[in-house]
């Protein structure tokens, strides 16, 4: 029972603020509807008993991607009425791939549907008395191994690109040298003076 | 707990009920225990502030200022919330409300004696990690509610911060995970039960696995240090309390906060301090076992086993609390392209070091060892 409510509670949540990730005017409070989407995901996870997966959404997802996210959304200096202008101009391909994920989404629904609630295609998982993240260990580092040291390799060089992208060396510009200011010392930077009353330095 | 056979309830509740009424009491009493605590907590925080520099601190609301605590809360509480004209009014109010509520949710994680805990979660480090993680929202929202210049720039500062020391966090964590094998906290506590040198922090006393212990203690105690020194700027604690710099942003994101926002926004920051204690506890320094031995070797009962048990964590959070009051009492503010470097050239790759170093303890030394001491 308290499941299912929780289920129910979490599900009207989710839907509601992905709906409000789109049509919310504040692109800051876009973000904060999607950041309320993920945390909603999480939640169930944990009703699926895959409490691994929600905390890893939560860590990555909401932790650190969302918080690049407002981040960035929060310094762009958004012009809404140059938004609105562009609108239609973007409507004949936005309306096509909305047009696939709602025929996507309705084949999911009529396939459950006509199962009648059975889960399809789903293997049932056995239950081996190990938890979930000794399962998700096992796949990706053990059986899967190759692939996912592949993928890993596949980012990384993604990431290398966007760095040597972005880098630029400009001449004249003056760096900290870390070594040389801890380094310092004390007879370098400062000097005692005696200085008589009413003659100053000369 | 299942009660006894003669258990005659008093009244017929469905066992789902019962259940949720026994964890809503649970809760209820950790969260007035914390809240109780943090009035002492802070009052400790200035005396042991004023003792560094020689002052009296508060001393003047009820004996040696006990009730100093107290007399802040009311005065907080009393006060007019004061919201800018500008400012975003719903996530203005809801910032501070975020950063409270994440503050105590953490805590339902946390054991604090054997089975004296509310939701022991088979991901319960994973789950403090990511509450704490979500703390940078409070601020970050409240930075850019209130419609104002330091506010933003403190709250900007404290996002880059936050998120550049979960990094080393995250990795430090790795390392207790690693030694440990599981997720689970109680789990960790108990791999620490047989004494201090098995303490993660400590393990460079651990003679008996001499010489594999001077690699795992020489680690784990610089993970310890390095736990310490990240949790300090997770916290946003001196020295590393740029985002609210007095000097340079005023208060930070926290200027435009009057009354109760303000108070909950402090509430929340002193609660988060005192989670890290408590993770530092609980990774690091053996949660509620004894320096020679586990808790349950006192050969008490269940009940005091747990009370007991209760009393130590609470002792090491108060004593890791010391430690985070010294720091702030005696140690410069740090510039803000230092805390930039020693987060990401010096923690990241040292503590990636460990996770390697860890690894290898793990996979090849710890076997061998436990395979000559079977052997013979």
């Amino acid at each position: 029972m308290l499941a299912t409510i929780a289920f129910y509670v979490l599900a009207v949540i989710a839907v509601i603020s992905a709906f409000a990730v789109i049509s919310a005017r504040n692109p800051v409070h876009s973000v904060l509807f999607l950041i309320l989407t993920f945390f909603t995901a999480a939640g169930l996870f944990v009703l699926l008993g895959a409490e691994f997966l929600a905390m890893l959404l939560v860590i990555v997802y909401v932790g650190a991607v969302a918080v690049l996210f407002l981040f960035v959304v929060m310094m762009l200096d958004v012009d809404f009425v140059e938004l609105k202008q562009g609108f239609l101009s973007y409507m004949p391909i936005g309306a096509l791939i909305a047009a696939a994920l709602l025929a996507e989404l309705g084949l999911v629904a009529s396939a459950a549907v006509s199962a009648n609630g059975a889960p399809i295609a789903i293997a049932p998982a056995e239950n081996t008395g190990i938890t979930n993240a000794e399962a998700i260990g096992q796949v990706l580092y053990t059986d899967y191994l190759l692939v996912f040291q592949m993928a890993g390799l596949v980012l990384f060089v993604a990431m290398i690109g966007a760095i040597v992208l972005t880098l630029r060396h400009r001449p004249g510009v003056r760096k900290q040298d870390i070594a040389a200011q801890v380094g310092r010392k004390r007879s370098e930077g400062v000097e005692l003076k005696d200085i008589r009353p009413g003659q100053g330095l000369g | 707990m299942i009660p006894g056979a003669d258990y005659v309830p008093l009244v017929n509740f469905p066992l789902e009920v019962e259940w949720g009424l026994m964890k809503l009491g649970q809760i209820l009493a950790i969260s007035i225990l914390l809240l109780i605590s943090l009035a002492f907590l802070l009052l400790f925080d200035r005396k042991v502030w004023a003792a560094v520099q020689l002052r009296k601190g508060p001393n003047v609301v009820g004996p040696f200022g006990l009730l100093q605590s107290f007399a802040d809360f009311f005065k907080f509480v009393f006060k007019e919330i004061v919201i800018p004209a500008g400012a975003n009014k719903t996530v203005f109010i809801l910032a501070p409300l975020l950063t409270f509520v994440l503050a105590f949710i953490g805590w339902a994680v946390v054991p604090w004696g054997p089975d004296v805990v509310i939701a022991d979660l088979n991901v319960g480090i994973l789950y403090l990690f990511a509450i704490s993680s979500l703390g940078v929202y409070g601020i970050i929202m409240g930075g850019w509610a209130s419609n104002s210049k330091y506010p933003f720039l403190g709250g900007l500062r404290s996002a880059a911060q936050m998120v550049s020391y979960e990094v080393s966090i995250g990795f430090i964590i790795i390392t207790v995970l690693l030694l440990v094998g599981s997720l689970n906290l109680t789990t960790i506590v108990n791999a620490q039960s047989d004494g201090i040198w098995m303490w993660h922090g400590f393990r460079i006393f651990n003679f008996a696995e001499f010489p594999a212990n001077i690699l795992v203690g020489v680690t784990m105690l610089a993970m310890l240090g390095m736990f310490f020194i990240s949790a300090l700027a997770e916290t946003n604690r001196p020295p590393f309390d740029l985002p609210e710099a007095e000097s340079e942003l005023v208060a930070g994101y926290q200027v435009e906060y009057s009354s109760t926002p303000y108070l909950l926004f402090m509430i929340g920051e002193y609660l988060n301090i005192v989670m890290m204690c408590a993770m530092t506890t609980i990774l690091f320094l053996g949660g509620w076992h004894l320096p020679w031995g586990s808790i349950e070797s006192l050969g008490l009962s269940p009940f005091w086993t747990s009370t007991v048990a209760m009393l130590v964590f609470y002792a090491k959070l108060w004593v890791m609390f010391f430690m985070f009051a010294m720091v702030k009492a005696i140690v410069p503010r740090y510039r803000y392209d230092q805390l930039m470097r020693l987060g990401w050239k010096i923690f990241l790759p040292t503590s990636l070091v460990a996770v390697v170093a860890m690894g290898y303890y793990v996979t090849f030394i710890a076997p061998a060892a436990n395979a000559t001491v079977a052997g013979g």
